[in-house]
């Protein structure tokens, strides 16, 4: 096939599919639990039914994968009162419009007349500001490390163009602070972390080597086809075994199609010019040491946080959701006394609903059935 | 969210060019893969290139999912 940078078919191939999974059931012998921390993992593994086809020693647990369901409600508060602020635009990615605020919506406030576009890249929202020097166009700067240097590499080009009314509001997180904290968290077994394959093409799959090696929880860097994530399943089940064993834990990079070692150094140059580490607040999780990134003095002309004087009242978060157990590891959806009764993706509470990629709105969409009688089963339990 | 789509580089103009996503044409910014050609296959998220594809890697990653479930009938786990 000329058309397709490889063999598609061949990560989707059925047969090697099954195969796959026999290796798995030989390797699984003793209960293990493995932890995707992707939104775009989540919804593959539902997607291709992956789930079901493991064997039941196997539990695939669902991280805070998700950017849009880890951004605290004070920062979509904050997004909100900005689209309220006369001549501002807001642009952001489609999955921010639904998420539910404390008492408002961007949706809610796009029908009430705030300007607020929907754009598929951070260029886009830098051309809007190029066009309407009058308005202040803020970007809301929600992402890992996969989309926080297309952000950067916008401000640069922004600062370069001095196109003044171009803002960026940054939520941004880091992805290798999270599993330091979620190695930690007491109360699971966690045997594997399958690490974000896209977020791992900017930071290499080095940058997973302090888990495995200080946290002793093997890495497996994995793509997002049914092949790639069964593959990262069973490297863990044999890591698993190994460590059972005595052996030490590894990182291994099952996308290498995509993924280096060290990653893409450009990537990482532009985001080591626009942006400073901080601590960062995960919704449903805390803060976290270094997980986040603020734009650094040199940029402060296009902070939102900086330039606007948003003022925001203490958010109230939704009464009965656990998402914040569910990004824990702790619990699945169908744990969840709400999920697909008073929060469905159409009347979402919670932010793991409201987005696509969360895992409440994957499992809903593609696992209800599994969901509420996997929560059946450990309820019987 | 971290979607990314792999797309053909069709032509390339500063930091800018468009690619090719099996049949529909778009522009990408090229800023954060600096040494892309023409004819590359790419990564796409959020309207950047942010990698080239390893065509070989791909071929030798496949067999290598292909030798990890044999190894199942040859010599056990």
């Amino acid at each position: 096939m000329s058309d397709a940078p490889y063999d598609l078919h061949g990560f989707r191939s059925p047969e090697a599919a099954a195969a796959l999974v026999e290796r798995i059931r030989a390797l699984a012998t003793e209960p293990i639990a493995l932890m995707e921390v992707c939104g775009t993992h989540t919804v593959a593994i539902s997607r291709f039914g992956l789930r079901s086809m493991l064997p039941g020693t196997v539990r695939l647990l669902s991280g805070p994968g998700c950017p849009v369901c880890v951004t605290p409600l004070v920062e979509i508060d904050r997004a909100i009162a900005a689209a309220r602020i006369p001549g501002v635009t807001i642009a952001t990615f489609g999955d921010m419009m639904r998420v539910p605020g404390s008492r408002s919506s961007l949706e809610a406030e796009r029908a009430r007349g705030a300007d607020v576009s929907i754009v598929y890249s951070p260029a886009e929202a830098l051309a809007l500001a190029a066009e309407d020097s009058e308005r202040k166009v803020v970007f809301l700067g929600v992402g890992f490390e996969t989309t926080s240097p297309a952000i950067a590499a916008t401000i640069v080009e922004a600062d370069r163009r001095d196109v003044r009314n171009f803002l960026v509001l940054p939520f941004f997180k880091r992805v290798p602070p999270a599993l330091e904290e979620l190695a930690r968290v007491p109360g699971r077994r966690l045997d594997g972390f399958i690490c974000p394959g896209h977020v791992s093409v900017v930071i290499g799959a080095a940058a997973y080597e302090p888990i495995a090696h200080r946290h002793g929880i093997p890495c497996a860097v994995a793509g997002f086809e049914p092949l790639d994530i069964l593959a990262a399943v069973a490297a863990l089940a044999k890591q698993a075994r190994g460590r059972s064993e005595g052996r030490p834990a590894r990182v291994e990079n099952l996308y290498r199609r995509a993924v280096t070692t060290r990653g893409n150094r450009r990537a990482q140059e532009v985001i080591d010019e626009v942006y400073v580490i901080g601590d960062a607040e995960w919704r449903g999780i805390g803060t976290i040491p270094g997980s986040g990134y603020a734009i650094r003095e040199r940029y402060a002309a296009h902070d939102a946080r900086a330039a606007l004087d948003i003022d925001v009242p203490a958010p109230r978060e939704p009464a009965g959701c656990i998402c914040g157990e569910i990004m824990l590891g702790l619990k699945l959806p169908g744990d969840c006394p709400l999920f697909g009764t008073r929060c469905t993706p159409r009347d979402p509470v919670g932010p793991c609903m409201v987005s696509s990629e969360g895992s409440c709105a994957a499992f809903h969409r593609y696992e209800r059935v599994e969901a509420v009688r996997g929560a059946m089963d450990r309820e019987d339990r | 969210m971290c979607l990314a789509v792999p797309a053909r580089v069709l032509s390339i103009e500063g930091m800018k060019g468009a690619v090719d996503f099996g049949g529909v044409s778009r522009e990408a910014d090229l800023t954060l893969v600096p040494d892309v050609v023409v004819g590359d296959y790419v990564l796409i998220h959020a309207g950047f290139a942010i990698q080239r594809l390893d065509r070989s890697e791909a071929e030798e990653s496949l067999a290598l999912f292909r030798e990890l479930a044999r190894a199942l009938e040859e010599d056990g786990p």
